[in-house]
């Protein structure tokens, strides 16, 4: 059973685990995905790849605790176990040199752009890097972006640090001074995809964006990632997680996300209710904060 | 030998029939539906054989069962013996006994099916191999001393499984890749518990474990490691049974709306995942009033069945044909009606309708023209028959197609228009040296016990090669 490492909050409800995995580590590639189960009893959950250290094997995964499996997730301790961690799954990003290329990554998506972003610097972009957060405490990752970038643009929502605004604020001036950017890569939140392509296909960009709807296998099999790209359904896991943000059916992808929510909710709510649970405790505190 | 009755007497005794769980009770558990033959109704059964010499059963028997063999040790109360004796040639019985469709292998053609009915053969077997597992009979077999070679196989359903007990008996070393967290393949993520309890399935990778084979779950092969990967791991030879793993859909509106599942996502999130214990375990499944299943295959009664135990008021089945032309084992198709499944013969969905979550679907009745390519009867629309049939969920049980994984990451692996790849029927060896494949990726959608003889004529071939071609 894959080894977890180490496993620490790195922001309100924000968790970052690192998980011992050489043979999948020495594989993967910027823009695939691996799926986690955390027990016996546990769903299989994709999880973006965040990071590759590929001298030590060492796979990073960067979490938002939503519901009831990404709060169980807290729970492994750094030399603790998961029942499983499957991949590399998905088919990578597609990487070239463009002259100018741009990532953007929104909340918990500052992940896994980074990896992408370290891969469009090694084919020789100039790499503009967009990172934004509802708030400053939401913020992670800016020193790895920075170190990567040859610009970095930080925003929050409520303006609490660098830039206030939206990613596709940040995104639009750039494009509005005239910057020719050959490629864009998106990854957050649905609303923050959908924003990001809307505006680009006025300019004529190419815009990619990573899409994480519900899966179980990753391999195919039970088609539960469908997603419509230009009215033609496809399979996230197998035919993604990329696609061509201009023809992306968001609507659809948002709507689908939700199929369970109030399945979700009440596993959620049970657990935080278990009194006998300290996890639950500590969990109940995390919201609170956020 | 016991003494037996005269042929004639043997005729008049009537076939028996396993007790099952009540449908009324039944549709609210998971429990398995027929409880096996008592060992009383096991040796009357037994003893209706005729032991003819030609034994046609056999020759109805992919995998050619020593049918008279086993059924003469059971009238002889050797039931351990009996299991041995099948697995001679049959490494699952207990799995083949329950989901064979003997009723047109085995079965069809016995002797006593011409003025009277069949010997209960598949319902022997399943007594015999549970007799044997329930009685902790299980002999480990000998083991011939390793030949240094060694064999990867993909996937572990039941093709993958039958070549893993035959190649480690021969003394080669083997390790089984599967992609999903539990061994078993479609026995385990496909066929419902109420079909084939997982304990058996469990028992049966369990039994291989003991005898050496190497089990590597949560691996893709096709994207962890390729088959040259393999080779280079120093593989000897690999076996490809991944099955037919791409869900098909209708192709019509509305089909990615909430609650239109496949029935490979809604049967693997009740079985593999055990969404029917959902909150006890995480994963979800909507739950439906009114289920519409769309198909006539096993699948689709796995499906329409599980429905029912899940809480649905309203189960149907809607399948573009009539019931006569309905692949499905006639068993499930009776098990599915005792259960209140109704049955929407001659009608095929055109579009569903809802917003976000599907509502309704827009049918169309159909007639039966001329036979198609596959001899059944083609169904053609009636113009102007459309109705609405309100429905909260939705699974799409209308077959599989290949999945790329493997042939797309495998240079020179020849598939065909279908995707399936392409053996020599002989050896089950494929366009590559050392690869060899069977059951459903090779077939297309097919059966168990056909996917397990594709196995066996692997291993045999795969065996030669190794022993012949591959020095050590």
């Amino acid at each position: 059973m894959p080894k977890v490492l180490d496993n620490r909050q790195i922001g309100p409800l924000i968790w970052k685990m690192l998980i011992a995995v050489p043979r999948l580590v020495m594989k993967a590639k910027a823009g695939q995905f691996v799926i986690i189960r955390v027990n016996e009893q546990g769903e299989r959950v994709p999880m973006s790849i965040a990071g590759l250290d590929r001298q030590k094997g060492i796979l990073t995964v960067i979490y938002q605790v939503v519901g009831k499996t990404s709060a169980l997730m807290t729970t492994v301790p750094a030399g603790g176990e998961l029942a499983d961690c499957v991949g590399p799954l998905g088919a990578p990003s597609h990487i070239d040199n463009w002259g100018t290329a741009c990532v953007i990554g929104g909340g918990i998506g500052i992940a896994p752009i980074y990896p992408i972003a370290q891969a469009y610097k090694e084919a020789g972009n100039r790499l503009v890097t967009i990172i934004g957060a509802r708030s400053k405490n939401l913020l992670f990752y800016e020193d790895e972006h920075r170190a990567v970038a040859d610009e970095l643009y930080v925003c929050t929502d409520d303006g609490s640090y660098g830039q206030k605004g939206f990613v596709s604020e940040v995104l639009k001036k750039l494009l509005d001074e005239g910057r020719k950017i050959g490629q864009i890569m998106a990854i957050g939140p649905v609303p923050m995809m959908r924003v990001v392509a809307e505006l680009t296909k006025g300019y004529g960009v190419p815009t990619w964006v990573s899409l994480n709807p519900i899966m179980i296998d990753g391999t195919g099999m039970c088609g539960g990632c469908r997603v419509a790209v230009e009215g033609k359904t496809m399979f996230a896991c197998v035919d993604g997680p990329d696609f061509d943000g201009h023809k992306v059916d968001f609507d659809l992808l948002s709507k689908r996300l939700g199929a369970y929510k109030e399945m979700e909710k009440a596993a959620m709510k049970r657990f935080l209710e278990d009194p006998h649970c300290r996890l639950a405790e500590s969990i109940r505190s995390l919201a609170a904060q956020s | 030998m016991t003494n037996r009755l005269e042929k004639k007497d043997r005729m008049k005794i009537p076939r028996q029939t396993m007790p099952e769980q009540d449908p009324l009770e039944r549709i609210k558990n998971f429990l398995e539906v027929p409880y096996g033959f008592t060992e009383e109704q096991a040796l009357v059964e037994a003893s209706r054989c005729l032991e003819c010499p030609k034994a046609p059963c056999v020759k109805g028997c992919p995998v050619e069962v020593d049918i008279p063999g086993f059924i003469r040790l059971v009238v002889e109360k050797d039931y351990a013996a009996a299991a041995r004796k099948i697995k001679e040639t049959n490494s699952l019985p207990a799995v083949c006994g329950r989901v064979c469709p003997q009723e047109e292998q085995c079965e069809i053609v016995c002797v006593m099916a011409k003025k009277f009915s069949p010997v209960a053969i598949g319902a022997l077997e399943r007594f015999v191999a549970d007799y044997e597992r329930n009685n902790n009979l299980i002999q480990l077999p000998r083991i011939d001393p390793p030949t240094g070679r060694s064999v990867a196989i993909v996937g572990s359903g039941p093709a993958g499984l039958t070549v893993a007990g035959d190649l480690i008996k021969l003394g080669h070393r083997v390790t089984i890749f599967e992609a999903l967290h539990k061994p078993g393949g479609v026995l385990v993520y496909g066929i419902p518990e109420f079909r084939l309890p997982k304990a058996i399935v469990q028992a049966e990778c369990d039994f291989l474990a003991r005898l050496g084979v190497e089990f590597r779950t949560s691996t893709v092969i096709g994207k962890a490691e390729t088959i040259d990967e393999l080779f280079e791991m120093g593989y000897d030879a690999v076996f490809i049974g991944t099955g037919a793993g791409l869900p098909n859909f209708m192709g019509i509106p509305g089909e990615n709306l909430i609650g239109i599942y496949s029935s490979n996502e809604y049967l693997t999130r009740s079985n593999l995942m055990r969404a029917f214990d959902f909150p006890n375990y995480d994963t979800p499944i909507m739950i439906g009033e009114n289920v519409a299943v769309l198909g006539g295959g096993n699948t689709a009664m796995d499906s329409v069945r599980t429905a029912l135990r899940l809480g649905a008021k309203n189960a149907y089945i809607v399948y573009r044909r009539s019931e006569a032309e309905m692949p499905a084992r006639k068993e499930e198709i009776h098990h599915a009606l005792e259960e209140g499944v109704q049955f929407h013969m001659l009608t095929n969905p055109i579009r569903f309708i809802g917003d976000g979550k599907v509502q309704a679907m827009e049918c169309i009745r159909m007639v039966l023209g001329e036979p198609d390519a596959s001899g059944r009867r083609r169904p053609i629309p009636i113009e102007g028959s459309n109705f609405i049939l309100e429905v909260d969920l939705v699974v799409v049980a209308i077959g599989n197609s290949s999945n790329p994984l493997i042939p797309k990451t495998t240079p020179g692996l020849q598939t065909n228009k279908w995707g399936n790849i392409i053996v020599d029927k002989e050896t089950m060896q494929t366009s590559r040296k050392g690869v060899y494949a069977g059951g459903d990726i090779v077939t297309g959608g097919a059966t168990v016990i056909l996917a397990a003889g594709a196995g066996k004529i692997a291993a045999r071939a795969m065996h030669k090669y190794l022993m012949e071609e591959v020095k050590k």
